[in-house]
């Protein structure tokens, strides 16, 4: 049962086509270049187990809401898909969108936007119920608001979004993402817009959301310690890409990924006499429309060893020397399933040299 | 209750089976938000005086128009007098307001018609104009703009290619135009406005729509599974409503400029008496140079007082849909 997998997602790639005006776009036809793109999320797989909550984080502009907003089909993927109930979202047909749709929900970062001005609390809890034709509407938004903690419920019906306070808008925006009974949901930063005082209530409420509805959640957050205690299992991105992906106390105990290690000692401990090593980070994230040949993070990363972060993309995949179920892609640590990232070194100056032979040479051997 | 439930099972369990016959109608809410929405803005729009008074002017002139048979003392197109000899073009009999003694309020045209009748009639003449053309305009150029803003990509595309066309044309040539190829009848001006007055709502509620489209309320309603036309009724169209009325009453007044304009020029509706077909006859008769001023200044004092209104209510609802003007 809790290793049961309820969602896969499968090298989900989502690109987003700079607009440059049509001059541009003219010019580029002219020229033949295709249009630029935006590589948000670039071959992202993970699998969402049912009752377990995972965790995205990284940096602002790392693709971690993009993912999030394709999970529940806010975005049509550029490549990749997602599996449900054994189906992919691609193939499905509109019942089994229809049944999806119930089945997943997001909760956004801001409570003041994310509530119509102009419907009132009972008419944006009860809309999902309409969408999808339910039955027992009040009884239904009743329940929902209860289990929010918005007591006593039927005080809040007939109240308009800017009547109350973000902590209540956010407990508003949860019920409604409850009311349908989902199997997953979507939490886009949930509590970041939040006040500090009303962080810890909502934060209990979502806690609780999990136990008492078996639900699978997907928290986004560029928060670790607020992840570390709500997740099971964690997920790093950098520049649309996962880099480390793993159980969420050997991820904070045991980063191995350079990029995780800056990350998690990013993160402040209230106690001045713990000494520690800092790891900091130069530079600002690369540029995610003309992605940067092998390992994304090689400009600002303090373990650089030449050029095999260069030339080869690091997969993600189990290392030999870090702990079961715990996949880092960085080419520090060796592979154990095998892969020799080397040797595709090897092979891509091979081709290299192949394809350089006919016109300058100079610059093939001289690396070597 | 729910919270004793066991891990991993709905809090909604015990609600699915009993099916109570409990049945709250969707239409019954919906309307309701209209409703409350409608009377908010209402309340808004008429905190301010000038916008009382101007929606006091404006029905005022709505009344005049329903009981304008009542008002009028004779029919506007019967002569109230024959020339001796069968000419039509006699002289005007001067208004009794200024001590004439012949039950003329205020006077006769040259052509013997009582212009106090054609003013109270010519009420109507601008009001349909400018009521039909605003509704329409604000309409079409709403359901255009939430079309176009919503869907974005090529129907965005395609049908403000279509605004920017209309809007390389002027107004009052183009309706002038328009007019004189369909025949110069009060119908045909009010449907040359509406094809040219939509574009400027359209592009407004089309930037609005843009930027609501990419709100977290219409993302959440598109999680739900909410259809387009679903989220363009209840998310996107309740939101863009101050700037359709914006847009409606600026509507009216420009409708009736226009068609008095047109009008002036000869191009009304010979059958019908507007504020515009009198200043035209006016005109034609010379009546500035004999100095019948009471014949050409009551429809313009008509003309000013109801576009006034319907700017100075136009304004007051830019005040709601931009508080920075408050």
């Amino acid at each position: 049962m809790a290793n049961e997998v309820l969602l896969e997602v499968e090298n989900l790639k989502k690109h987003f086509k700079v607009n440059q005006g049509w001059i541009a776009s003219l010019m580029q036809s002219v020229s033949g270049d295709g249009p630029d793109y935006v590589h948000a999320v670039d071959g992202v797989s993970f699998e969402l187990r049912k009752g377990e909550t995972l965790g995205l984080a990284g940096e602002s502009g790392c693709g971690k809401t993009t993912t999030g907003m394709s999970l529940v089909k806010l975005h049509d993927p550029t490549a990749g898909d997602i599996v449900y109930n054994d189906k992919k979202l691609s193939e499905a047909n509109d019942a089994e969108i229809a049944e999806f749709r119930q089945n997943a929900q997001m909760i956004f970062q801001d409570p003041f936007e994310s509530l119509n001005p102009r419907m009132t609390v009972y008419d944006t809890v009860a809309e999902p119920l309409r969408i999808h034709d339910i039955r027992n509407e009040t009884a239904r938004v009743q329940r929902a608001l209860e289990f929010a903690e918005l007591l006593p419920a039927e005080q809040y019906f007939d109240q308009y979004p800017h009547e109350l306070s973000g902590g209540q808008r956010q407990r508003v925006a949860i019920a409604r993402a409850l009311v349908l009974d989902p199997d997953f949901i979507v939490a886009d930063e949930p509590v970041s817009m939040l006040d500090v005082s009303l962080r810890a209530g909502v934060l209990s409420l979502l806690d609780r959301m999990t136990d008492e509805f078996g639900l699978s959640v997907v928290y986004i957050s560029h928060d670790l310690s607020l992840l570390r205690h709500m997740c099971d299992r964690l997920a790093i991105m950098y520049m649309g890409k996962i880099v480390e992906k793993g159980p969420t106390d050997q991820i904070i105990e045991n980063p191995q990924h350079p990029y995780t290690q800056a990350l998690i000692n990013a993160v402040p401990v209230p106690d001045p006499d713990v000494g520690r090593e800092r790891v900091e980070l130069r530079g600002e994230v690369g540029d995610v429309v003309e992605i940067p040949s092998g390992c994304r993070f090689k400009s600002r990363c303090p373990d650089y060893i030449g050029d095999v972060c260069d030339q080869v993309v690091p997969p993600l995949e189990q290392k030999t020397d870090a702990g079961v179920d715990q996949d880092i892609a960085c080419h520090l640590y060796e592979s154990a399933e095998g892969y020799d990232p080397y040797a595709e070194l090897a092979s891509m100056r091979d081709g290299d040299a192949a394809a350089t032979d006919s016109g300058d040479d100079a610059s093939a051997p001289a690396d070597d | 209750m729910a919270q004793e439930e066991q891990s991993g099972r709905s809090i909604f369990t015990d609600l699915d089976d009993g099916s109570t016959n409990e049945q709250v109608d969707k239409w019954q809410r919906t309307a309701r938000l209209w409703k409350e929405t409608l009377i908010e803005q209402w309340k808004m729009l008429t905190d301010e005086l000038s916008v009382k008074l101007s929606l006091f002017v404006v029905a005022a002139f709505v009344l005049i128009a329903i009981f304008a048979p009542l008002i009028a003392p004779y029919p506007p197109l019967q002569r109230q007098y024959q020339g001796d000899a069968g000419i039509l073009i006699e002289k005007w009999a001067d208004p009794s307001l200024l001590g004439a003694d012949n039950g003329y309020l205020l006077g006769t045209t040259a052509e013997g018609f009582d212009i106090f009748s054609q003013l109270v009639y010519g009420t109507r003449a601008a009001l349909m104009v400018g009521l039909i053309a605003a509704v329409f305009t604000a309409g079409i150029g709403t359901l255009v703009g939430l079309v176009a803003g919503y869907y974005g990509g090529k129907v965005d595309d395609a049908l403000m290619r279509v605004v920017d066309f209309l809007y390389g044309m002027p107004l009052l040539p183009t309706v002038i135009v328009l007019v004189a190829v369909l025949g110069p009848n009060l119908w045909n001006i009010i449907l040359a406005l509406i094809i040219l007055q939509w574009r400027s709502t359209a592009r407004v509620i089309r930037s609005q729509a843009l930027s609501l489209r990419e709100r977290p309320f219409v993302k959440a309603a598109e999680v739900a599974g909410a259809s387009d036309w679903h989220i363009i009724s209840r998310h996107l169209a309740p939101n863009v409503l101050p700037m359709t009325f914006l847009y409606g009453s600026f509507g009216i007044a420009w409708a009736i400029l226009a068609e008095a304009g047109v009008s002036f020029i000869g191009l009304g509706d010979p059958n019908t008496v507007s504020w515009g077909t009198m200043l035209q006859a006016s005109r034609a008769y010379s009546a500035l140079q004999f100095g019948a001023w009471w014949w050409f200044v009551p429809p313009g004092i008509c003309i000013g007082l109801l576009v006034i209104s319907g700017f100075l209510i136009g304004r007051g609802y830019e005040e709601i849909t931009n508080p920075k003007l408050q």
